[in-house]
């Protein structure tokens, strides 16, 4: 009979929509971090750097990229004849089908999955943090404790604590009692959203909790495993790790990356990160190039300067280009003479020539002020930037866009340009 | 695809210098990424060559390390697969492969339960990029015994290191010369080779009880008037690896834009091994200069016209020019190095000088490394 001690459920279902229109065609694991990774390598590395291999994948929101990204898990050598990595979308039944509405009900509609593996301990994990962490070290302690669930959480300064999930415990990490969001924190340790559950506690807890609509961990099984009475401790973690939940966010745990001693180290030989690579040649720096604290990825080209950016695979800059503290993924091409400041530029995006982005006056976006902020350009994978024009802070692109679209070549700050087959 | 491939990957030549000391030529790293003998898999696979091994010899440590699983070049096929045959000591034999031939008739076991009717051959060391579907047209088309890959080589180049063939204007081959003292054609054969396999079966069982060993000498040259032999003239980049001073040059090629296109952005692509290393980092004081940088380095001085392979670091005041460096080299402070080749795995003292004054230095330093 198959056995296996712990299983990972990740989800990753989310879409994240406080990252704009970056996860408007893909769901926020699968969007590119650090020059050649994708958000979920970080969670489906622990994992198999912590001896889990197997990993049920929960998607929904746009999981194209994702499933394409994931395949048979290759590069996490999560190709396994037994487990591995398995991509579990939502499915129709002969009653009730419907998609999953909430993270717990997620995994209790894929309770058959982890019941095949005849599991002592499951974990669940979410697909939009930046972190390395051994999960067998948190296994290990909740054994200790002989708890039914353990919950990992960080120190965050208290003034930051009202934004989390807290969780108050005694001396022992036993978790007393925990609030969310709470106003006036009685403690520092925010949920990171990591739980290991005993199978049992799990199973019986989803199964009972089957009818609450939109069953959540945080908001339903948590507080009704507490309620029971069972033993839960909190596992705290104090290495790096980041919520790239806004664009804000998202930008500054890129930037952290060309740090020169960054706190967030790929270059360690312990714990690697693995993604799926298809772009393999060298990157070349042409003659007039400028490369300043930066990190560049696999096959790109530079002919202009970079400086202090994350440039991914398969770029190309075209001669005499400036580009200062931005983040440009995979497969973009930015034409000559072009001047970007502070920009996101996402997957397979065209720029034209002397395209400048980031210049002019701040001002609040339009229509979404709450996700395009801090003077960042967006701009949708895709895209397209026709010659010559300006664009300036707090302004989002997405679409196929022309000269048309830009009247006096300009696009102010604050304005928000999405073509109508992009919405 | 009607067709096998056999790799000839067993080769050392003297004139690697260093560079073959640790091993084989298709091994040899070339432009950054890759190593010699991904190109001629690579081939194959987007051939849909299906079946392929590969005999290795001299020094196949690093070959095999290289070789350890073949998913890379999308050979792990349950129809199939990617085959290394190492000399093996049997009932009836306990040598060496003796030669090119010998390799091929100590492992026809394998080369008799293929059915594909015929065979590809080509050698590891080359750099370039060919569709072996055409060439085997072209081979049915010319009702060729054995059809041999030429390249006319430019002025200059040194033609009697080559094998060189004179033909006919329907190109069957009237000469072929290997090594010859004084070239009389600057044509030559760019070893890769197709031929039927139940014809190459008997010709090598035939060359063994005559105990004779060798492919060119003793297949090729000695049956040229007997077989229809043919070239197949290919114009596009071709290259081998066979002396320090083509392994530097072909390195330096790609650092021309027509080469990196033809062999990075056309289709199809050139595979390797996965290294799952991280974006190469450009700390304050990198000054790139027409060079190429693979991942994982992280890079903190100057770098003019190189090729700087997976995993190096470099530190701060270095100034490199002109140089290969090989996988993971670590490079001390206010290190000058021009005109050099840096073995792979070396640790370079900080305020080394390594110049190479006539032609290239090859550099191999094997000091201690303190990684913090």
């Amino acid at each position: 009979m198959i056995k296996k001690e712990m299983i990972a459920m990740l989800l990753a279902g989310g879409q994240g929509s406080r990252l704009g229109v970056l996860t408007s065609k893909v769901a926020k694991p699968a969007v590119a971090f650090g020059g050649k990774y994708r958000i979920i390598d970080f969670p489906l590395s622990n994992c198999i750097n912590s001896g889990v291999d197997t990993v049920g994948v929960l998607t929904q929101y746009q999981p194209l990229r994702l499933n394409t990204h994931i395949g048979i898990g290759i590069p996490w050598d999560l190709d396994r004849n037994i487990g591995g990595v398995t991509v579990l979308p939502p499915y129709e039944k002969s009653a009730n089908s419907e998609w999953y509405t909430g993270t717990a009900n997620a995994i209790f509609q894929n309770l058959d999955y982890m019941e095949s593996f005849n599991p002592d301990y499951v974990l669940i994990l979410s697909g939009d943090h930046i972190y390395k962490m051994d999960y067998e070290v948190m296994l290990d302690f909740h054994k200790a404790n002989n708890a039914e669930v353990t919950i990992a959480v960080m120190p965050v300064p208290m003034e930051e604590a009202s934004r989390f999930g807290i969780m108050i415990t005694d001396e022992n990490r036993r978790i007393t009692d925990f609030e969310e969001k709470p106003e006036h924190p009685r403690s520092n340790l925010a949920s990171m959203g990591i739980y290991i559950f005993n199978w049992k506690t799990l199973k019986e807890a989803l199964i009972n909790m089957a009818d609450q609509p939109a069953l959540d961990f945080g908001k339903h099984v948590i507080p009704y495993c507490h309620d029971k009475g069972a033993p839960l401790y909190a596992y705290e973690f104090n290495g790096y790790w980041k919520d790239v939940g806004t664009l804000s966010s998202y930008w500054e745990a890129n930037m952290e990356l060309i740090d020169i001693v960054p706190v967030f180290n790929l270059y360690e030989e312990y714990w690697k990160i693995y993604t799926k690579s298809d772009i393999l040649p060298p990157q070349y720096m042409s003659s007039d190039s400028v490369v300043q604290r930066c990190i560049i990825g696999e096959g790109t080209d530079v002919c202009g300067r970079v400086y202090n950016s994350v440039i991914g695979c398969g770029v190309t800059i075209g001669a005499g280009a400036v580009i200062r503290d931005s983040i440009i993924m995979n497969n973009v091409v930015i034409g000559p003479g072009c001047e970007i400041n502070k920009a996101i530029v996402a997957e397979n995006v065209r720029i034209g020539d002397n395209v400048k982005l980031g210049v002019g006056d701040e001002a609040e976006n339009d229509t979404a002020p709450h996700i395009y902020n801090h003077g960042l350009v967006t701009v949708g994978e895709k895209s397209v930037i026709p010659c010559g024009v300006s664009v300036g802070k707090n302004t989002v692109i997405a679409g196929e866009t022309t000269a048309a679209d830009y009247p006096d070549a300009y696009l102010a700050s604050g304005k928000t340009l999405i073509k109508a087959e992009e919405r | 695809m009607r067709a096998i491939g056999i790799i000839l990957a067993g080769g050392n030549n003297h004139r690697m210098k260093e560079l073959s000391q640790k091993r084989a030529i298709c091994a040899m790293p070339v432009a950054g990424s890759y190593r010699s003998i991904d190109f001629t898999l690579s081939n194959m696979s987007n051939s849909h060559i299906q079946r392929v091994a590969v005999f290795t010899q001299y020094n196949s440590r690093s070959l095999n390390e290289h070789l350890s699983s073949s998913k890379w070049w999308d050979f792990g096929r349950k129809q199939g697969g990617l085959y290394v045959f190492t000399p093996a000591v049997t009932v009836n034999n306990s040598n060496w492969y003796r030669g090119t031939a010998d390799a091929i008739a100590q492992n026809l076991t394998w080369l008799k339960n293929s059915h594909e009717p015929y065979v590809v051959i080509a050698s590891g060391d080359g750099v370039y990029k060919m569709d072996f579907n055409k060439l085997l047209e072209y081979h049915i088309e010319k009702k060729a015994d054995i059809t041999v890959v030429c390249r006319d080589m430019e002025q200059g180049t040194e033609i009697e290191r080559f094998g060189t063939m004179k033909m006919n204007e329907d190109f069957r081959v009237t000469e072929f010369e290997e090594k010859p003292l004084q070239a009389k054609s600057n044509s030559i054969s760019c070893g890769i080779y197709v031929i039927r396999r139940r014809n190459l079966i008997e010709m090598i069982e035939r060359c063994v009880e005559e105990e004779r060993y060798d492919f060119v000498r003793d297949i090729l040259i000695r049956y040229k008037d007997m077989k229809r032999i043919y070239a197949y003239k290919i114009k596009e980049y071709w290259r081998n690896i066979a002396s320090v001073e083509d392994y530097y040059g072909t390195n330096m090629d790609f650092l021309k834009p027509e080469v990196r296109d033809y062999f990075f952005k056309q289709y199809p692509d050139i595979y390797s091994k996965v290294d799952d290393l991280p974006p190469a980092k450009y700390n304050p004081g990198a000054e790139i200069r027409n060079s190429l940088i693979s991942s994982g380095c992280i890079v903190n001085g100057v770098v003019e016209n190189s090729v700087i392979f997976k995993k190096s670091y470099i530190g701060n005041n270095c100034v490199i020019k002109n140089s290969v460096i090989l996988n993971d080299v670590y490079i001390g402070d206010n290190t000058y190095i021009e005109n050099c080749i840096v073995e792979s795995r070396d640790t370079i003292r900080a305020g080394s000088r390594f110049v190479g004054e006539n032609g290239i230095r090859i550099v191999v330093e094997k000091n201690e490394r303190y990684v913090i």
